[in-house]
């Protein structure tokens, strides 16, 4: 048996409406996705504060992925439209400092995507897994 | 040299006093040294005639005074603006943060701004004086006998090599003539660091980022950080203060001023002069600023009062954030 494997610790913000609701169809139909991937609800995709994704990374996660309703559903008409600015801008600015790209990603998953999202979230972690822990992200200061 | 003299700058600051139609003046005044010019507020004539300086240390970008000194004074205040100072006015204005009916504007046509570090670093320490020639600056220092004649071009700060604009964007009146947007090689810098592989571009930025000592100067002179209340300062946030490790933790304090001012951002360059640390801020700015122009179109942060910022707008069609690496194989 192996023990003490590493698991990455993967942040998934997803948006009430349309993302959370779709993580809630993935467990109805029992579709597996890694237990490492941590939800935080927010209202809308566009709640996530960059500095939400700093943060995450600052407290010890390997991978952090926000999820919103597709462009065209958010529940408040345009916000994902400001998240999608937002993120490209963070996510560019993160791999200008170095920062291995394939720890962000923001992705689109509907209420009806329990299967998109279970399989996104199983890319998601096996990419965050192979990148091993964060190094270059984390802050000592955080760390207990 | 500037092309306006110190005389034509005091003679108009003490008749627009005079007259009652301004009741302050934001100009620069002589600091510990002759170099060190700081910003003052002078109400007095004499003052005026004696103290103000105008000259090639004259970097100080006014705008953002203008949020506190209007809103301590009921006359209105004149203001010298050089072009690049011009567009943070006009973000200012955009902002909301001060009101433009209490400020008198004079434009000033601006031939660049010694980088004191690279003086020193060229005739070494103890600058005595500066004396601005045709082509440069004859300045005496404390160990050389001889006054050492400068080259200007090879001391000017780095943002005004790379000027993005001679031409002022706000004024009530402007001295000299008006000038032209410039075509500058300010993301050259940008794209070089774009194209190392990501352990370059980590260990560069944490050679650079690690010196800071988070005296919070970039973030107290810049003209789009206005906050009466800053994410820095509140102790619970994790990047209150300086990381208590030889380490990069300063990197999330970078990230987050740099994305703050992300398309509201003026490149002024500012926050790189103050720094003690030559910290070269201005390519963490500029990056957002290149990607902006990339992915959303030409914007130019100030070129114009009321203009929507790129991060309070969308379009339909924007790119995908998982296509932003599209076309960079880097990796
Ligand atoms: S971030 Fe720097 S260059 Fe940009 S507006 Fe602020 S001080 Fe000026
Ligand atoms: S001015 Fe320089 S040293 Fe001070 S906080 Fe900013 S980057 Fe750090
Ligand atoms: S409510 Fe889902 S993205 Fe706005």
């Amino acid at each position: 048996m192996q023990v003490n494997k590493y698991r990455p610790l993967i942040v998934a913000f997803c948006c009430n409406w349309c993302s959370y609701a779709g993580a809630d169809l993935a467990g109805n139909n029992r579709l597996n996705y890694p237990a490492d991937v941590k939800i935080i609800r927010v209202p809308c995709s566009c709640r996530v504060n960059p500095s939400f994704v700093l943060r995450a990374f600052q407290r010890g996660a390997d991978g952090v992925i926000i999820c919103g309703c597709h462009p065209g559903d958010c529940h408040y008409t345009s916000g994902n439209y400001y998240t999608r600015r937002r993120m490209a801008l963070l996510f560019s600015m993160l791999d200008y400092l170095g920062i291995e790209r394939e720890r962000t990603r923001l992705e689109w998953v509907s209420a009806a995507e329990g299967a998109k999202f279970a399989a996104t979230m199983n890319d998601f972690a096996e990419q965050v897994a192979a990148l091993g822990e964060n190094k270059r992200l984390e802050d000592l200061r955080c760390k207990r | 040299m500037q092309k306006i003299n110190r005389d034509v700058l005091i003679d108009r600051a003490i008749s627009l006093l005079n007259s009652g139609q301004v009741s302050s003046v934001l100009g620069w005044r002589q600091g510990e040294f002759f170099y060190d010019v700081t910003p003052a507020v002078f109400t007095d004539e004499n003052d005026i005639r004696e103290n103000f300086v105008w000259n090639d240390f004259c970097g100080a970008n006014f705008s953002k005074y203008l949020v506190s000194k209007t809103k301590a004074s009921d006359g209105k205040i004149l203001v010298f603006l050089k072009p690049c100072d011009t567009y943070s006015f006009n973000q200012l204005l955009t902002e909301h943060r001060f009101d433009r009916e209490k400020v008198y504007v004079i434009g000033i046509p601006c031939e660049g701004m010694v980088d004191t570090g690279k003086l020193k670093a060229q005739v070494g320490d103890g600058l005595v004086s500066a004396q601005s020639t045709e082509e440069g600056l004859l300045v005496t220092t404390l160990y050389s006998d001889e006054p050492v004649n400068v080259d200007i071009k090879s001391v000017l700060a780095e943002r005004c090599i790379n000027c993005k604009s001679k031409k002022h964007v706000a004024y009530d009146e402007l001295l000299g003539d008006e000038g032209q947007i410039e075509d500058s090689d300010r993301f050259d810098e940008v794209a070089r660091i774009e194209a190392m592989s990501p352990d370059e571009r980590f260990a560069f930025w944490q050679g650079e980022l690690s010196r800071c000592i988070r005296c919070n100067a970039c973030r107290d002179v810049c003209p789009a950080c206005t906050c009466e209340k800053c994410v820095f300062d509140n102790p619970v946030s994790g990047v209150e203060n300086k990381a208590p490790v030889n380490s990069f933790e300063e990197k999330m304090f970078h990230i987050i001023r740099a994305f703050h001012v992300a398309g509201r951002c003026t490149d002024c360059g500012e926050c790189s002069r103050v720094c003690p640390q030559n910290i070269p801020l201005h390519l963490l700015n500029r990056k957002f600023i290149k990607d902006i122009n990339g992915f959303y179109g030409e914007y130019q942060a100030g070129e114009c009062v009321g203009s929507r910022a790129p991060l309070v707008d969308y379009n339909l069609e924007d790119l995908e954030a998982s296509d932003v690496f599209e076309g960079r194989d880097t990796q």
